[in-house]
């Protein structure tokens, strides 16, 4: 591993918590990385597992009136989880931006593309209605729009899910930040648009040397695109380093179950594939101990009563958040699962 | 948009025609004798088989009918004298023709109406709104109970309180009184103000729960979160984003709405005495007056099929997704 440059984005034992009548969900749990400029961090888990309430979190879009934030976020040194709304606002969509999962729902319908990329251009630049217009189409033929000088005064419901994906990337853009969260970038977009996406992504990372962080619960995606790979459980970490290393030799057995419940096309397509066994826990009220221990095979390898008792930390902030250790989690599951696309980009 | 309005003037006009005949063929159902009205007390069998002669009564309906639509196009000629277009008819209770009476009622309707209206709509839309910025709070509560209680008080119940402590109490503004706004503004406007806010109390109420759960709901939406996460202030997108989605089913209420109250406000003219298209269906059934009640009906749902157009095309002005076709 290379010596990591000091981090653009840290986050510190992240806690997001939403009172509810029914009581506390604990939507993110004690939650910390540490996101260099110019690297991508994808973090995956299913459903519920926190992912897009941390991105959120980061962005500051939770309602304080129905959230409860503690912990740390640091934007290149500057605590955010405290700042005032008005600083928010100017770090938004100028230092940081967000990309959302469903391009049809994120963009307004009323207003044109071209409007909506150079908003907050305008908002964070002082750019004239015309400059800001010129930036739009810029940023439109940057991401791959066809004719944007035309296109830029089309509504949103004109342009195809794809292209409403590159708008919206466009729009996250249009202010060079530091720092982009994309949540579910393709998830809505089939395959080959989706693979379009992601190149687009990393141009423009190379372009502008910005720290990505790209939410999915999609490994496939994650394989050849991110270069640390953090995986939730419950609103926590449970796995957390280089993607080579978590895809290449699990050390958590939540790990595991996801890879070995992805289709691949060199596995046999007669056996079913395994799943998980079980469904996420309730963030109400979690399991004791291992959170993830209800839907764990390998309690009794650990022996007695650890797994429902003493909840496992990643160790250093790195590696697996599990008792088994990585001796024996390395004897079972190491190596045996090579993804097709894993490992460091160059 | 030319052709959609040329298609949906078409449509409309077909309505109207399709509603007029059915409500003459249904009036000539009604047991009744039109022609008793100008017989006078010692009506013999004889006298009335004149008049009903005189009036057409005595030709099949659908000829009568014919002679009606003709009349409102190209004027006819009655006993009475001739009726130029538009030509709605003669009130033998009234003792002039339908479209003057019509003409003589409009401008109190339409004073009620279109006050009626701005007020409802905005104090509505902006209470609605207040309470979607402050949603939970305690603003949000009184917003939400007054509304709701707004909502059950009646016009003829508030209209009687109001008269009692406006005008009999404290002597503040003087009985509701129609004057045309073009001889005297200041007058007309004083006259109005008591119908005019009794008539909001109910739709203000309407409009305000509306606009709130409109509001709530669009907060909500993810182009909302995602004009936030661009660094926009929450009053940016509270009134550019938010609104502009909020409008599109207030709009179509509105719409609907202007067009019941343009064929009158019965009992909100009935609480003040006031002359408007209202009262006059109500004294033209009392009386059997069948052409002004026809009439009535007739600008009654006109208004509505016009107002729906409007409706319509305002539609495509707020949503571009909307194509007139």
């Amino acid at each position: 591993m290379t010596t990591t440059p000091a981090p653009f984005l840290t986050l510190r034992d992240l806690r997001v918590q939403f009172p509810t009548d029914d009581g506390v969900v604990k939507a993110v749990d004690g939650l910390s990385l540490a996101l260099p400029r110019g690297r991508t961090l994808g973090i995956v888990g299913e459903s519920g597992s926190g992912k897009s309430v941390t991105g959120l979190a980061v962005l500051g879009l939770h309602d304080p009136r129905s959230t409860r934030i503690s912990g740390s976020i640091l934007l290149d040194g500057q605590e955010l989880t405290t700042a005032p709304e008005p600083a928010l606002e100017k770090l938004r969509g100028a230092r940081m931006a967000m990309v959302f999962q469903d391009s049809l729902t994120a963009l307004s319908p009323y207003y044109t593309v071209g409007r909506q990329i150079a908003e907050p251009f305008r908002k964070h630049t002082g750019a004239s209605r015309r400059d800001a217009r010129l930036r739009a189409v810029e940023m439109l033929g940057k991401v791959g729009i066809p004719n944007p000088a035309r296109r830029v005064d089309d509504y949103p419901h004109q342009f195809s899910g794809g292209m409403r994906q590159r708008a919206m990337i466009a729009m996250a853009l249009v202010c060079d930040p530091e720092l982009l969260i994309a949540d579910e970038p393709t998830t809505a977009l089939d395959v080959t648009v989706q693979a379009q996406i992601l190149d687009l992504l990393g141009d423009l990372q190379r372009q502008t040397g910005s720290a990505i962080v790209l939410i999915t619960h999609d490994l496939g995606v994650v394989a050849g695109t991110v270069d640390d790979l953090l995986v939730m459980y419950a609103g926590r970490a449970v796995e957390y380093g280089p993607v080579g290393d978590v895809l290449g030799a699990p050390r958590h057995p939540y790990t595991w179950g996801l890879l070995s419940s992805v289709p691949r096309l060199t596995s046999d397509v007669t056996k079913p594939l395994s799943p998980v066994p079980g469904a996420p826990p309730s963030l109400l009220d979690p399991p004791p101990g291992c959170p993830f221990h209800p839907r764990c095979a390998y309690t009794e390898r650990v022996g007695g009563d650890r797994c429902r008792t003493e909840r496992p930390e990643l160790p250093e902030g790195r590696g697996a958040a599990c008792h088994l250790g990585p001796e024996r989690a390395r004897a079972l599951f190491g190596g045996a699962r090579r993804t097709g696309t894993g490992g460091d980009r160059p | 948009m030319l052709r959609f309005l040329v298609r949906r003037v078409l449509g409309a006009a077909v309505i109207v025609l399709l509603i007029s005949a059915i409500t003459f063929f249904l009036f000539f159902a009604l047991p009744s004798q039109p022609a008793l009205m100008s017989c006078g007390k010692n009506c013999t069998p004889d006298a009335l088989a004149v008049i009903n002669r005189n009036l057409g009564l005595d030709e099949p309906v659908p000829v009568q009918y014919w002679h009606y639509v003709v009349g409102v196009f190209a004027g006819r000629d009655l006993t009475v004298g001739h009726c130029p277009a538009p030509c709605l008819g003669y009130s033998f209770s009234n003792q002039q023709p339908v479209w003057d009476t019509i003409m003589d009622r409009f401008p109190t309707t339409l004073s009620i109406t279109l006050g009626a209206a701005a007020v409802f709509l905005v104090a509505g839309v902006g209470l609605g709104m207040i309470a979607a910025a402050f949603r939970g709070t305690w603003v949000d509560k009184v917003v939400s109970s007054l509304s709701l209680l707004g909502h059950s008080l009646q016009v003829y119940f508030l209209g009687v309180v109001a008269l009692a402590v406006l005008v009999s109490g404290l002597h503040w503004l003087d009985n509701p009184e129609y004057h045309p706004i073009t001889e005297d503004p200041v007058k007309w406007f004083t006259g109005m103000i008591i119908p005019w806010l009794v008539l909001s109390v109910i739709f203000v109420a309407n409009y305000t729960r509306m606009t709130r759960s409109q509001m709530v709901e669009q907060l909500a939406e993810d182009h909302v979160r995602a004009a936030r996460a661009k660094g926009l202030r929450r009053r940016t997108v509270f009134f550019r984003y938010a609104w502009r989605g909020a409008m599109t089913p207030i709009v179509t209420l509105f719409g609907i709405d202007l067009g019941s109250l343009f064929g009158g406000a019965i009992i909100t003219e009935t609480t003040f005495s006031l002359h408007g298209l209202g009262r006059l269906a109500v004294t033209s059934v009392s009386e059997t007056d069948l052409p002004t009640l026809m009439a009535v009906m007739l600008v009654g749902c006109t208004a509505i099929v016009v107002a729906n157009i409007v409706v319509d095309a305002a539609y495509a002005v707020i949503d571009p997704r909307v194509r007139l076709a």
